[in-house]
């Protein structure tokens, strides 16, 4: 089993992040993820497609246990990050979740100055040990999120007052200033228009140089653009998980190539 | 004819409008529903509508008017040699009326017959008498020209009935056939109904103005009064609440200052209660509590507001001043003289006010949208963290809101100040000791016997006035600031 893993991790030239196995949740009595394996590598993005109500934001959900938080929701099977399980009873969602970041669907910049939104979680987490300190972390990760330079001058104005695009790569730069080893993001630019769109994508191609990115998107052209390795859920089910680019001109199964020719879904 | 009677058959009237509206309407399509314009129940309400709306305004008018033009001739006619030495022509009139309602007594009771009632002159101590035996209220000294103006209001008031009676029942009828007449296919009567409906609510609405409108002027003008006999400046900047009840005006110290200083003490110690207890009982049932909790424990909270608040002033009274007493009085720290002070009405008003803080707290929590915590939960935040940083800070111009609405509530209350806090009107540091607030003056400065031209009396109304625009002014800010809030999301 070992030696399996590590052959097919010599031949993507890439670590393996996130390892699940048989991973099953249940919403009350709705059998939401059936019997999911995946392999997340480390420093390449992974898009999850699928119809909506597929699992794929809830299997994602299941990557920094955020789905503890909804009290009908139970999580069998393993998830290890760097080969440590996360629903371990000695691990702490919430250290867990410094670790493994989170950029949500719709914007959601808390009601305090943009200053303020970067510098919340380096606050939380003690990352900077002055004010000085701070302000560098704050400046690297809004440029990070480029968006540095259409912020600069007013650091100190809300961060509800962006526009929608802005407010985005805002909650994207917030997300990286904890310095997170893996980046969730849950159908990051459904709420954006094209040109945000755009400028989003050309991030999450940066931010794979140093994360594991693993984003949600029902747009195909978008997967096809930002990622490496594609899953595509179907019905609770992880129907294929290989190369995008495999995924997106070869595909297996024939519910993969009905869905990304547009016939299911 | 009685009223309820009157208004019984316009009513009838109105319904058989109504019936006979509806069939006229049916009959002029010969029974062909979708040939009318409306549906035939709205040509029926039409002309119910028509036959009672406006026989009942009238009616309304005539109740409030008659009374005042009858005793206005009747006091015109009694001539100025009939008012005694030191009396006044209203003081007479009030004779009459007493007069007049003996007179109807009388023959109710079978002592008089009606038309001795209406023409008797010339034995005042037979007319007494027989009044007497109907165990009616008689004047001392019956004079020939109350005698005459008590028999004129009396036919007065039966003539006017008869012309109410009259003109409302016309009315009634004429309206009915007004609405008769239009009942006919081409007629709109869905839309003159709905039209109607709109007038009505409107109506509704305007009452409810108009009647605190009334309000405030009546407080307006009583204060007025007030300041031209008592100098403002005394009044609002005055130090010694002295009220003198023995000798008329002069000698009275009416200063608002202890009183307001009294007001906002309690307050305050109120507000310091409730804020916290009902803030963090807010959190926890909104952020902690499980479904199960909460469904017991946030009605259970919310009973505690149904509590009328002179039952919170015998828990003052009774339970929280003498346990006070025995931890700071003389037995204990030996600072607290009695019960009544200002810590306990403050405790027990506050206690009083956990409901609204709590109530209005968890709805606005409960508004912060789960994004806002998803994200920060995201970033690796606890629970407490996230509520500190992130949950409270997006609803604080809410729960401020809710804060200006309990002391608004604080500063209005007058049953737990009165048992719980005394009477004694003080400008002291100590919220050990007995203070009062304005309300508890207005009531004690009203009760007993009043006479509504003195300073001392009239100074309810400036009291009143006060407190009234502290409140408003504290209501128009936390509708401000709540309404803020409102635009903070989307």
């Amino acid at each position: 089993m070992y030696d399996a893993r590590h052959t097919e991790a010599q031949v993507d030239q890439t670590e393996t992040k996130i390892s699940a196995k048989g991973v099953q949740v249940y919403y009350g009595d709705t059998h939401a993820i059936k019997d999911v394996d995946v392999e997340i590598a480390d420093k390449t993005v992974t898009a999850f497609i699928g119809p909506s109500g597929c699992g794929k934001s809830t299997f994602l959900r299941c990557l920094n246990r955020m789905n503890d938080t909804i009290d009908i929701c139970r999580v069998q099977g393993d998830i290890l990050i760097d080969g440590e399980d996360i629903y371990d009873r000695r691990v702490d969602p919430v250290q867990l979740r410094a670790k493994v970041g989170m950029v949500f669907q719709k914007p959601n910049p808390f009601p305090k100055s943009i200053y303020d939104n970067i510098a919340y979680g380096p606050r939380i987490h003690g990352l900077a040990k002055n004010k000085a300190d701070l302000d560098v972390i704050v400046e690297k990760s809004l440029r990070r999120g480029a968006i540095w330079n259409e912020v600069k001058d007013r650091l100190h104005a809300p961060g509800t007052g962006l526009s929608g695009g802005q407010q985005q790569r805002l909650c994207i730069a917030r997300a990286i200033a904890t310095e997170p080893e893996v980046l969730l993001m849950d159908e990051p630019c459904s709420a954006l228009d094209p040109i945000a769109t755009a400028q989003v994508e050309e991030l999450i191609d940066e931010l794979r140089l140093d994360y594991s990115v693993v984003i949600v998107t029902h747009s195909m052209q978008q997967a096809a653009r930002v990622s490496q390795k594609t899953a595509f859920f179907h019905l609770g089910n992880l129907v294929e998980f290989d190369d995008t680019t495999k995924i997106f001109t070869n595909p297996e199964d024939p519910r993969t190539e009905s869905y990304i020719t547009g016939r299911i879904g | 004819m009685s009223l309820i009677w009157l208004l019984g058959l316009v009513l009838a009237i109105a319904a058989v409008g109504y019936a006979l509206g509806r069939t006229r309407a049916l009959s002029s399509t010969n029974g062909d529903i979708r040939k009318l314009h409306s549906l035939p129940s709205y040509y029926g309400a039409n002309v119910a509508l028509k036959s009672a709306i406006p026989a009942l305004l009238v009616l309304v008018v005539w109740l409030v008017a008659q009374p005042l033009i009858v005793s206005g001739v009747v006091s015109s006619d009694i001539p100025d040699s009939a008012i005694p030495e030191g009396s006044s022509r209203g003081l007479v009139m009030s004779e009459v009326k007493r007069v007049a309602a003996g007179l109807d007594g009388a023959v109710a009771a079978g002592t008089m017959s009606a038309s001795y009632a209406a023409s008797a002159q010339a034995d005042m101590d037979d007319v007494t008498k027989r009044m007497r035996d109907a165990q009616q209220i008689t004047p001392e000294a019956l004079t020939p020209e109350i005698l005459t103006a008590g028999q004129r209001f009396r036919a007065m008031v039966a003539q006017g009935k008869w012309a109410m009676t009259a003109v409302v029942l016309a009315l009634a009828v004429a309206g009915a056939f007004w609405g008769l007449r239009e009942s006919h296919a081409e007629f709109r009567a869905r839309n003159t109904v709905e039209r109607v409906t709109k007038v009505l609510l409107i109506a509704a609405a305007s009452l409810a103005i108009l009647t605190t409108v009334g309000i405030v002027l009546s407080l307006v003008f009583n204060t007025y009064e007030f300041f031209t006999m008592y100098p403002p400046l005394e009044f609002f900047f005055g130090t010694t609440w002295a009220p003198s009840f023995s000798g008329r005006g002069g000698s009275s110290e009416l200063g608002i200052v202890p009183l307001l200083w009294g007001t906002f003490y309690i307050s305050i110690v109120a507000l310091a209660v409730a804020v916290p207890i009902g803030l963090f009982s807010a959190i926890y049932l909104s952020e902690y509590a499980g479904p199960k909790v909460r469904a017991i424990a946030k009605p259970l909270l919310e009973v505690l507001a149904g509590i009328p608040t002179i039952v919170y002033g015998l828990f003052a009274l009774l339970t929280v001043g003498p346990l006070l007493v025995s931890i700071f009085g003389k037995d204990g720290f030996g600072w607290m003289q009695s019960g009544t002070a200002v810590m306990t009405a403050g405790i027990v008003m506050g206690i009083m006010l956990i409901p609204f803080v709590s109530s209005l707290s968890d709805d606005i929590i409960n508004a912060v949208p789960q994004s806002l915590r998803d994200g920060s939960y995201g970033l690796g935040a606890t629970k407490s963290e996230t509520i500190k940083q992130v949950v409270l800070p997006a609803a604080l111009p809410g729960i401020v809101g809710a804060i200006l609405l309990a002391a608004s509530r604080a500063i209005g209350e007058t049953m737990i100040v009165v048992l719980g806090a005394g009477a004694a009107a003080r400008l002291s540091l100590n919220p050990f000791e007995a203070m009062t607030t304005v309300t508890a003056k207005i009531v004690s400065q009203l009760t007993g016997d009043t006479d509504f031209s003195s300073p001392e009396m009239l100074v309810a109304f400036a009291l009143g006035m006060t407190l009234f625009v502290v409140t408003l002014g504290l209501n128009i800010f936390a509708l401000y600031i709540v309404r803020k809030y409102r635009e903070q999301y989307e």
